[in-house]
């Protein structure tokens, strides 16, 4: 802790004012800032200083998503054995295969990220923006294996500089930075980002007979089929996350694991995530009821999935611990929140279901939600004001 | 009736006027700044469009269409006036529009101040002849047309309204100057329009 300190100390005056790399004050900030929390209190007027400040806190959500990652990383080298069928395979050699496939994206996200981040803070002279801590990390997490590098680059470039940067950075954009970077590749290359042969990395072998590596809502999308077994998977593994799917997003055991450190250390909103779960719910109990009157099979065997199980499939969970409680594209009021929410859980399984196009609907439904969560804020607002200005009507007075 | 209830969510989310189709551009662009001007204006679009398309189509079934005029007698049978499609509707558009103005310069003169030369302009909103052009491509009978004119209303309401209330969240941002105005709500209008491609593709 002293070594870092002093390491800080020695090297500061080349930053600043009049030392040789002045112009790079931003980065040396960040990395400062990053180790030690800032001494520097507001100039004027009543504040409160609190130790968990932004950093503090984009670190604890890089925290809570550790053990997806981990997890992401052995299934990523389950599946990779399954589909080549060795499913006996020793734990490490899974766990290290995934830890090499995903590692590069992990790296290149940030990468690319941070670059963007460090040079619009040097050229717009304001210290770096902490917000991509958390964006760097979700995005190798919601991409499926197989994408090229570049193509994590390329998204990682849009969603920083078109929906971040250009809105001011940090805490003004619109859309969510990770979620912006999955549709923009997913709008941009279907073919890497949809489909039954990219969840799964199968080189280096041949593929067993009869294996198909396509995601589960994947596969309801195709066949429509009922049931808890739909084709290959049980539900302890969809719980376990043992199934194919984008890297981090499969295991619910993780998730629920995140999920309590964010709520626990009170950094993620408890009502929208309890009301993502009551909208996901409720359409699914709409479905369930309609199963029964649409013509097509299809449909039906769809329509007709237990409502409850659309928390356990696809990438609900996932999304929305991590992504629908974004504390800044999401609705900022806390009836604001509840509305919030719902909608991106009830339209998350509507477009899942109504879709073809779209097997996964919760990345769609959060944009969505976004888009619409200013609005949301405006009403909730405008009704406060409207109820305590009712409270001030003058009292006619007693003749 | 299950016809027109998919035709009327197709209408607001799938074809949504300015994000599936980019109508309606320049009013929603100039009238977006606060929330409640928003509303008005896209009342009155909701409106305009309701009443309009409905009577285009008739207008079209009865005097426009290739041998529309047959009603007036069997010398008529083989008049075609469908080169005379856009005028008329513009003039139906335009006289319905007029109506619309005096009543809101008569009931809501702070709405009609704050909506400006945009209440007329409404005239020329794309989104409304677009909508009457869809209507004859698409051969909408009288019941749909009235509904898909609200549908696509509704629709271009819902858009006016969002962007309006993220640009007034968007007056404490930032914004890197050469982009002010303008130039970010064109990107904006674009990352809203990605959000709403998660209803292409829908089969109702």
């Amino acid at each position: 802790m002293k070594a870092a300190r002093s390491f800080f100390d020695s090297v500061r005056p080349h930053f600043e004012k009049g030392g040789k790399w002045e112009k790079f004050y931003p980065a040396y900030d960040a990395f400062e800032t990053f180790a030690f929390v800032p001494g520097h209190t507001a100039h004027s007027g009543a504040h409160v200083r609190d130790a968990i400040d932004l950093k503090r806190t984009m670190v604890t959500v890089i925290f809570a998503m550790i053990p997806c990652l981990l997890f992401g990383m052995y299934n990523v080298g389950l599946q990779h054995f399954r589909a080549l069928g060795q499913p006996d395979a020793a734990f490490l050699d899974m766990f290290l295969f995934g830890a090499l496939k995903v590692m590069p994206m992990v790296v290149v996200s940030y990468a690319v990220g941070l670059g963007i981040e460090f040079a619009f803070a040097i050229v717009k002279k304001h210290s770096i923006n902490e917000g991509y801590l958390v964006s760097g990390m979700l995005i190798p997490l919601i991409m499926p294996v197989d994408i090229p590098l570049w193509m994590v680059a390329v998204s990682t470039v849009f969603a920083v500089v078109i929906g971040k940067e250009v809105f001011g950075g940090t805490g003004m954009n619109i859309l969510n930075p990770a979620l912006t970077a999955r549709a923009f590749a997913f709008f941009a290359y279907p073919s890497w980002m949809s489909g039954d042969k990219v969840w799964v990395n199968t080189s280096g072998g041949t593929v067993v007979d009869g294996y198909s590596g396509s995601t589960i809502l994947g596969n309801l999308a195709v066949t429509g089929k009922a049931g808890v077994g739909y084709a290959d998977w049980s539900m302890a593994e969809m719980v376990i996350g043992t199934i194919p799917g984008s890297i981090g997003e499969t295991s619910k055991i993780a998730v629920a694991i995140g999920a309590f450190i964010l709520l626990w250390t009170g950094i993620a909103s408890w009502r929208i995530m309890l009301m993502s779960a009551l909208g996901a719910l409720s359409m699914g109990l709409i479905f369930n009821a309609f199963s029964g009157i649409v013509p097509s099979p299809e449909m039906q065997g769809y329509l007709g999935i237990p409502f409850w199980q659309h928390l356990i499939i696809g990438s609900w969970a996932f999304a929305t611990v991590f992504m629908a409680t974004d504390p800044v594209s999401g609705a900022q009021t806390n009836t604001g929140k509840l509305w919030y929410g719902f909608l991106i859980g009830f339209f998350g399984i509507m477009i899942r279901v109504f879709n073809p196009a779209y097997p996964e609907g919760m990345m769609l439904a959060i944009l969505l939600m976004n888009v619409f969560a200013p609005l949301i804020d405006h009403y909730v607002i405008e009704a406060n004001v409207r109820k305590r200005l009712k409270r001030v009507q003058p009292v006619p007075a007693k003749a | 009736m299950q016809e027109l209830l998919s035709l009327f969510v197709k209408s607001i989310f799938v074809e949504n006027m300015i994000f599936a189709y980019f109508l309606g551009m320049c009013s929603y662009l100039a009238v977006s700044k606060k929330v409640e001007t928003a509303v008005g204006l896209g009342a009155a679009v909701i409106f305009v469009l309701a009443v309009t398309v409905p009577l285009n189509q008739l207008l079209d079934r009865y005097v426009l269409q290739p041998g529309a005029l047959a009603w007036m007698g069997a010398d008529f049978a083989g008049v075609d006036l469908s080169f005379l499609s856009f005028i008329m509707f513009i003039a139906v558009v335009a006289s319905v529009v007029q109506l619309v103005e005096m009543i809101v310069e008569k009931f809501a003169p702070a709405l009609y101040g704050a909506l400006g030369i945009f209440l007329p302009l409404i005239a020329v909103n794309c989104s409304i002849l677009g909508a009457a052009l869809f209507m004859q491509e698409r051969q909408y009978n009288t019941a749909e047309s009235v509904v898909y004119a609200v549908g696509s209303g509704v629709g271009w309401f819902l858009a006016i309204v969002a962007i309006a209330a993220i640009r007034e969240k968007m007056r404490y941002s930032n914004v890197p100057a050469p982009l002010r105005g303008l130039g970010i709500t064109f990107i904006l209008t674009g990352l809203m329009g990605m959000a709403f491609m998660s209803f292409m593709g829908i089969k109702l």
